[in-house]
């Protein structure tokens, strides 16, 4: 199975190896999408994360027992649906097209699946209806 | 052939057939013109899209003791409103914003809260913070009011914009090497985006292309409530390039609005924030036209695929007043999601949404199905083709003699 997550460090979990744990311990593929990363503040990282099922049971439970917030990405990531309305200016800046327009109904869809928690659609919202909640 | 009038007879014996424009494709398509103009009475159009052109007058109501704001100054929650007028009218615009917006200062601007934004709290009802200057008279000596307003206690609100449902329109693409940020939303560079704000074949002035049932005092759905044509809008040029049979191939007519914004919807009245460009306000409009005769079955019935728009550059030509075209498109592959502009691939997006738009011409429907909107007859028809009307620009002088050290 194959998932996105934030994850969302402590100022003093920083320094320890997990992404390198992940992988050799749970034999999990990861793939880093968006880091931000700062030996100051809380730290956020947006992980695709794939293995069996067994493993990534288990990677998740290491993570989270690591003092980390583990978030499946459709939690922080909310699109307010009364506001919308379907204009489709933040299709236009989506990278990996995960808010696109839906070519029966015309409306502006979100596939949460695809979004890497860039925020350019936050950016460019005319009216603001979708927030990226990283603390 | 048949007349506005007997139209409205249909509507009040609940025998009237109306169809929205998107139907109305299929319907010809089908039945052919003549019969689908024996059967169908009116189709209907929507659109919903920024439309920066577009503001709100208010009277206060006076104060004890009176103020006289006009000449003065007044903010609606810190937005700065027009108060040239008499002594408690106001205009608030759509893309006023606070004196202290750091606007384009750290490029690209957000521009977070502005009139349009006033506007729609204003039409959901909530309290908008009002303070205004005046500078004292005998007959109104107060000079400082601060209070709240809202839809239940100032007397008249309505919406008055000078340009709306523009009848087609640019294309916007960007030649140079970085982002811009504009009023068609942001362009990628090197023509990796185009796009377009038009709802196309469901847009109110593409389907009467000749202005023919639509004039002054036509009754519209406006921003979700009852709307006017009060005249013909700002930049109203008919005269552009047309296909054989009419239909505009570029910006064309615009009509100037006019509705009570108390019964306005706030589903269809949106402030809106274009970053690095400014603020806007969303407006939802609707018209519906009357199918009188086979030419109207026809304009009416003109698909995606028959309206064409000019692609054009914003990083050069656009902001230098260079009328240049980069290539023709139409609506069925900008609606497709990508154009082919002289064989490169552009992905295009939309700014202004079909489905609102899709969902105003069904409201509409319903209403005249319903018997509660009536057609009208216009009062006055708008300048049509051939009117030779040209676009002005304006042209920056400076007095050839500043100062000539004498008088006669
Ligand atoms: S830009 Fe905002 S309002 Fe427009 S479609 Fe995207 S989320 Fe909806
Ligand atoms: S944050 Fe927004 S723009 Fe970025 S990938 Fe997710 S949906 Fe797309």
């Amino acid at each position: 199975m194959k998932r996105r997550f934030i994850l969302k460090f402590k100022r003093n979990t920083i320094d320890k190896p997990i992404v390198y744990k992940l992988a050799k311990d749970y034999h999990l593929v990861f793939n880093i999408l968006r880091a931000n990363i700062s030996p100051k503040a809380d730290s956020m990282m947006v992980l695709e994360i794939e293995g069996d099922e067994g493993d990534f049971r288990k990677g998740l439970e290491y993570l989270k027992g690591m003092n980390l917030d583990v978030e499946p990405i459709e939690q922080d990531v909310k699109r307010d649906e009364e506001k919308c309305v379907h204009c489709g200016v933040c299709a236009s800046v989506c990278p990996p097209n995960a808010l696109y327009v839906n070519k029966e109904t015309y409306r502006v869809d979100f596939d949460y699946e695809r979004c890497v928690a860039c925020e350019h659609c936050v950016k460019v919202c005319p009216v603001k209806a979708i927030h990226v909640y990283f603390d | 052939m048949k007349t506005i009038d007997e139209i409205n007879e249909k509507i009040k014996s609940g025998k009237v057939v109306v169809v929205t424009a998107e139907e109305m494709v299929e319907i010809a398509k089908e039945k052919g013109m003549k019969k689908a103009a024996e059967y169908v009475d009116v189709v209907t159009t929507g659109t919903f899209g920024p439309m920066c052109s577009s503001g709100m007058f208010m009277n206060l109501g006076h104060s004890k003791p009176r103020i006289k704001i006009g000449g003065g100054k007044c903010l609606l929650n810190d937005v700065p409103a027009y108060c040239g007028i008499a002594a408690v009218d106001i205009y608030l615009g759509a893309t006023s914003i606070p004196d202290d917006d750091p606007r384009n200062m750290v490029y690209p601007g957000e521009f977070k809260y502005g009139g349009g934004h006033v506007i729609e709290e204003f039409i959901r009802g909530k309290d908008i913070r009002l303070v205004a200057y005046g500078y004292g008279t005998d007959c109104y000596p107060n000079k400082r009011i601060e209070t709240y307003i809202n839809k239940e206690n100032v007397n008249e609100a309505y919406l008055y914009n000078p340009r709306n449902s523009y009848q087609n329109y640019n294309v916007a693409v960007n030649l140079s090497n970085r982002i811009l940020y504009t009023y068609m939303g942001i362009l990628k560079p090197r023509l990796q985006s185009a796009n377009y704000c038009s709802a196309g074949q469901l847009s109110p002035l593409l389907k009467d292309p000749k202005y023919r049932t639509i004039g002054i005092g036509t009754r519209i759905f406006l921003g979700g409530g009852i709307g006017y044509v009060a005249w013909n809008g700002t930049q109203h040029n008919p005269d552009v390039l047309r296909s054989e049979d009419g239909l505009p191939r570029a910006g064309a007519g615009t009509i100037a609005t006019i509705g009570d914004a108390k019964q306005m919807d706030s589903k269809f009245v949106r402030g809106a924030s274009f970053i690095g460009y400014g603020v806007s306000l969303f407006i939802g409009l609707g018209i519906p036209i009357p199918v009188l005769d086979e030419e109207m079955a026809y304009y009416t019935s003109r698909s995606d695929e028959d309206f064409y728009a000019q692609v054009v550059d914003y990083s050069n030509d656009y902001p230098n007043r260079i009328p240049k075209s980069l290539g023709e498109v139409n609506y069925a592959q900008l609606r497709s999601g990508k154009i082919n502009l002289a064989g490169t691939e552009i992905p295009a997006f939309p700014i202004s949404s079909y489905s609102k738009a899709r969902e105003i011409a069904s409201i509409l429907k319903a209403w005249i199905k319903e018997g509660s909107f009536l057609l009208t007859n216009p009062v006055a028809p708008i300048p049509g083709v051939g009117s030779g009307i040209k676009m002005n620009t304006l042209e920056e002088r400076v007095p050839d003699i500043l100062f000539t050290g004498e008088t006669e």
